[in-house]
């Protein structure tokens, strides 16, 4: 069961987290097409790679945390560019 | 004279005893004789035997019949997984009888026999094993189909496993976690030596160890190993940094070494569930005997070598009077050398290295004689054994390794491929002296606890392979899964239907999903098939190892139940008067006090009270909060004035109704908002999920106050008039008008909000109590209104109040696919707003013009009430729709419905077609409107 280093709490259990999903690009809804709408809220990438994700620390600090996750193997790295992130070596920023 | 459970006839003494003088290592303490039953006649044992070596000493030979073709059973392996000595124990079926450690009193009986061991009428199964061939019931019992109940009473009677009774006794089990440096998995030679270092370096340590005492293979050894093992023993016994745990397994490895352990045998726990976040596993399991194939190799008396030097070094028993012996090894000689010195004769010593082989062994119930490859015959009552081992890599694998099969050694061990945090020691890995063994082990401790941080290490050398003849199977064919009774002809002939890899086979033969998991079996079933698929067991591979490593119990697995309840602070007074409990997630409500449609009544003509605590409560601040409220409402939001209330209906970004409520504007910069009892939490972490992850440059802080307020609406014609008794504030209908909040004092109670809002419909106001004071408001509106008739009234009251009027209840009047214009709110819909959750979905909703729509309904029979989830139909096929929420009326005094009917069906007039569960039709009629009763609000804008 592998943990999450949260920017705010440190290294967690990944239960103490609920799963948001894979952050797409979201299209401007007003010059969106059904497919590609329906494209972002329901298609996942789902691969065996590294993924962007978004996870919700809601045992803890209840703050949203982006990260960079390899999904074969769990590993974590940083997301590039977001507010609230996990840091390189797991410490809390 | 009865017969006993066994079949036997109950005689004078019990037959000759098996057991011999004391053995320098045996476990026994001969001062405590133990008395026990096997299956109905009385026995004695010593203190310190397991259940089969008690039963062994008493010259029981049979112990169960196997699985599918009853065949009798006896010891093979004398370890935790021995396949035939599976019992009965009181009321806990499946103990594994050759671990588990006699206890004075036990009741023990054989499983899967009836109506006796001796006597089993399912052995006719061998009769028609021809037909009972692995996979028989994906081609056998399919036609006629008629007879599927009869043939599955048939298979059930041939069902294999104990017995579980409805009236044991609760255990009780229970977690713990821990935070171990290192976690060393096996407590022979190599563990313990681990487990030193380890512990030398600084690392606190957990030992864990599946037999009773530590020492693994040195406790049947000779005078040296014995020796060895009284010296780590105590070692580790004074080491303060070692916990120790025997009797006990570690069961899993998961990311990040999360480690399971099953610790058993402490006082007033059944087992206990230890959840351990380790810095280093250390795995050090040792090797698992594995059986020979050939016809007779199941028979009681046949045994490998490691469970004769059990029996005879651990437990004194004699485990038979005339042997013959395979051995390809050091402990198959060893074995050999302890029969002669328990006095067995040894008639014939097959040497594995020198290619000297067996054909079958012979005999019915039990082993009477071998046959040798050239046709010798040779009379015995015991068969030992030794032609190999299989590694259990099961914890490596869970850490990503993948075994190597080495064909020098003709076993499996560790790849190179793990994790820096999980080393592997001692036998699994190669061989070696005792000395060797340990001195490995001291190696890996030390690079363990390094890894964990403290000192540092080099890199162990690793153990030599030595070279072992590969034997799998004799010239003829016999078990290979002695706990599903797959055979090796079995799988030659699942290889020759085009099952031919490991996986497939395993599926289709179930050869390997028995109690062992695969220990027994997996690499004789691969080596089988290579030889029936001619290719080689290293391009075969194994299947693969999951967790648990061993059986858990699901009591293990539940621990202690905890069950949060929540209350609010009227609950007493509820309780006291009677109300039934409605469980709502985790809060008890009161669903009413005896008679809900009276209840509804007096709202409508008096007033009423209820509790409605769980209501979501969030408080908004900051100047951003308008922006928070249109991006997540349908409607808008931007000229709330304060001291107004607006009902709001959110949804998601598939537009799908989410969740209602009010949200009033206290001050400039300060509003509340209302949600679902059951969405509050959601509805948090929506709001902040939209504030972090979209728009952090909002200024807008949350803050939830559900727990902070008690929330009683006071409801009916009558609220105005008590609520006037209990506050300054002025309610009349031009101070304090409909959809208005207000903040003051009542009862005497600073700091309490009110807004006027109608979800049953009527006059009514909703007080927001600071939560200790709820009672005492909630006790003070019922003195204080006697006279006006207040009563309380429930959720199911309330329920029907609110239905009547055509208010619908998220997640009963919709569900996870109902947009908002399906569900009617269409005119809330505001698509010339900035972006919000809903858009665009919400705008392309013309693209199903036919969607079924939400509408209210009353069966033309009024005395009818349809049961809620009941299908409206057209014709005798179509699905048209279905009642979401139905209730008799005390209002109108006939019944009134709310549903979804297919969109040409839904205007007013049109009559449908209820299907009722029974399978009755009855008619309703679209109505001109969700409201059923003041449909314009008279009541509501008093």
């Amino acid at each position: 069961m592998f943990r999450i280093p949260c920017p705010h709490c440190g290294p967690r259990n990944r239960t103490e987290f609920r799963h948001i999903g894979e952050r797409g690009s979201r299209p401007d809804p007003r010059a969106t097409t059904p497919e590609e709408w329906r494209g972002y809220l329901y298609g996942q990438r789902n691969a065996s790679d590294w993924t962007a994700e978004t996870w919700y620390h809601v045992a803890g600090c209840r703050k949203f945390v982006t990260m960079d996750r390899h999904t074969l193997t769990n590993e974590i790295r940083p997301a590039a560019g977001s507010t609230a992130t996990v840091t390189d070596d797991g410490t809390p920023r | 004279m009865t017969r006993s459970r066994d079949g036997r006839r109950a005689g004078p003494a019990e037959p000759p005893s098996h057991r011999l003088p004391p053995q320098p290592g045996e476990l026994l303490d001969r001062t405590r004789p133990l008395a026990f039953t096997w299956n109905g006649r009385a026995h004695t044992g010593i203190a310190g035997d397991t259940i089969a070596s008690a039963l062994a000493a008493a010259g029981v030979r049979v112990f169960s019949r196997s699985f599918k073709y009853h065949r009798p059973r006896g010891i093979m392996t004398a370890t935790f997984l021995d396949p035939g000595v599976t019992v009965q124990v009181g009321d806990e079926p499946n103990v594994r009888g050759a671990h588990r450690r006699l206890v004075d009193g036990m009741t023990i009986e054989a499983q899967n026999v009836w109506p006796s061991l001796r006597y089993d009428v399912r052995a006719a199964n061998q009769l028609v094993a021809r037909f009972l061939t692995a996979g028989f019931y994906y081609k056998t019992f399919i036609k006629p189909r008629q007879l599927w109940p009869t043939y599955e009473k048939i298979l059930a009677r041939f069902a294999a496993g104990g017995v579980v009774s409805r009236h044991s006794s609760p255990g009780y089990y229970d977690k713990r976690y821990a935070h171990p440096d290192v976690v060393v998995a096996g407590g022979g030679p190599a563990g313990m030596g681990a487990a030193l270092l380890a512990a030398e370096a600084g690392a606190q340590v957990m030992l864990v160890e599946e037999e009773y005492e530590l020492g693994g293979s040195l406790r049947w050894g000779g005078a040296p190993e014995l020796a060895v093992l009284r010296e780590l023993r105590a070692a580790l016994e004074a080491a303060p940094n070692v916990e120790i745990l025997v009797n006990s397994v570690v069961a899993g490895r998961y990311d990040d070494d999360w480690v399971s352990i099953v610790q058993r045998g402490l006082p007033h726990v059944d087992e206990r569930l230890i959840k351990a976040r380790a810095k280093a596993l250390v795995v050090a399991p040792g090797l698992i005997e594995r059986p020979f194939v050939f016809e007779g190799n199941d028979l009681p008396g046949v045994m490998l070598g490691t469970a004769v030097r059990r029996l005879v070094n651990l437990y004194a028993v004699r485990p038979g009077r005339r042997a013959v012996v395979l051995t390809a090894n050091a402990e198959g000689d060893a074995a050999v050398t302890d029969l002669e010195r328990a006095g067995v004769e040894v008639a014939c010593v097959l040497d594995g290295r020198r290619g000297q082989e067996l054909r079958r062994a012979i005999g019915r119930g039990g082993l009477t004689s071998v046959e040798l490859a050239d046709g010798r015959r040779i009379d015995c009552d015991l068969l030992v054994v030794s032609t190999g081992w299989t590694a259990p890599t099961s914890l490596l694998n869970m850490a990503g390794g993948q075994p190597v099969y080495d064909s020098v050694a003709a076993r499996f061990r560790p790849g190179d491929d793990l994790p820096p945090s999980v080393l592997a020691t001692g036998g699994l890995t190669g061989d070696g002296s005792v000395e060797e063994l340990v001195g490995h082990g001291h190696a890996v401790g030390s690079a363990a606890a390094a890894q964990a941080g403290f000192g540092s290490a080099r890199a162990p050398e690793p153990l030599p392979m030595h070279p072992h003849p590969a034997l799998f199977r004799a010239g003829t064919h016999g078990m290979v899964d002695f706990s599903e009774d797959v055979t090796s002809k079995d799988l030659f002939s699942a290889a020759a239907e085009g099952y031919d890899s490991s996986e497939l086979v395993k599926r289709y033969t179930t050869a390997t999903m028995g109690p062992s998991q695969g220990k027994l079996e997996t690499v004789n079933t691969v080596a089988v098939l290579a030889e029936a698929t001619e290719r080689s067991v290293a391009d075969l591979g194994t299947t693969v190892w999951r967790p648990p490593y061993a059986p858990i119990t699901l009591g293990a697995l539940a621990g202690r139940i905890f069950e949060p309840v929540r209350h609010s602070p009227m609950q007493t007074w509820h309780v006291r008067h009677g109300a039934r409990p409605l469980v709502a997630s985790q809060w008890i409500r009161p669903d009413h006090y005896g008679d809900p449609q009276a209840e509804a009544r007096n709202v409508r003509e008096g007033v009423g009270i209820i509790d409605v605590t769980p209501l979501g409560k969030l408080d908004l601040r900051g100047p951003d909060v308008p922006l928070l409220l249109n991006a997540v409402y349908v409607n808008k939001w931007s000229k709330l004035a304060i001291g107004s209330v607006r009902y709001g209906v959110m949804c998601s970004e598939g537009g799908v109704v989410m969740d209602d409520g009010v949200t009033g504007r206290l001050d400039t910069e300060r509003y509340l908002m209302s949600t679902t009892s059951s969405g509050a939490a959601a509805v948090w972490e929506h709001l902040e999920g939209v504030l972090q992850t979209e728009h952090p440059e909002w200024q807008v802080h949350v803050t939830p106050l559900t727990t902070h307020y008690a929330s009683i609406n006071v409801a009916g014609p009558r609220s105005r008039a008590l609520l006037s008794r209990l506050t300054d504030v002025d309610l009349s209908p031009e101070a304090f008008p409909y959809m208005r909040v207000r903040t003051g004092r009542v009862a005497g109670v600073d700091d309490c909000l009110m807004w006027r809002i109608g979800f049953t419909g009527e006059l009514s106001y909703e007080i927001h109590v600071p939560a200790s004071y709820g009672l005492h408001v909630w006790t003070t509106l019922l003195d204080r209104g006697q006279d006006l008739g207040a009563a309380p009234f429930g959720v199911e009251a309330q329920r029907i109040l609110r239905l009547e009027k055509g208010h619908l209840v998220v997640g009963q009047d919709t569900d996870g696919m109902t947009s908002a214009i399906d569900a009617g709110l269409e005119p809330l819909v505001k698509l010339d707003k900035d972006d919000f959750v809903g858009l665009p979905e919400l705008g392309w909703a013309h693209e199903r013009p036919n969607q079924p729509r939400l509408v209210g309904l009353q069966p033309v029979d009024g005395r009818v009430v349809p049961a809620e989830a009941s299908q409206i139909v057209r014709g005798t096929k179509e699905i048209v729709g279905r009642i979401t929420s139905s209730r008799m009326s005390p209002t109108l005094g006939r019944s009134v419905c709310m549903g979804y009917v297919a969109a040409d069906l839904a205007h007013a007039g049109s009559t449908v077609t209820v299907v009722l569960p029974s399978g009755q039709r009855i008619d309703a009629t679209v109505m001109p409107s969700p409201c059923h009763v003041d449909p314009e609000g008279r009541r509501l804008h008093a």
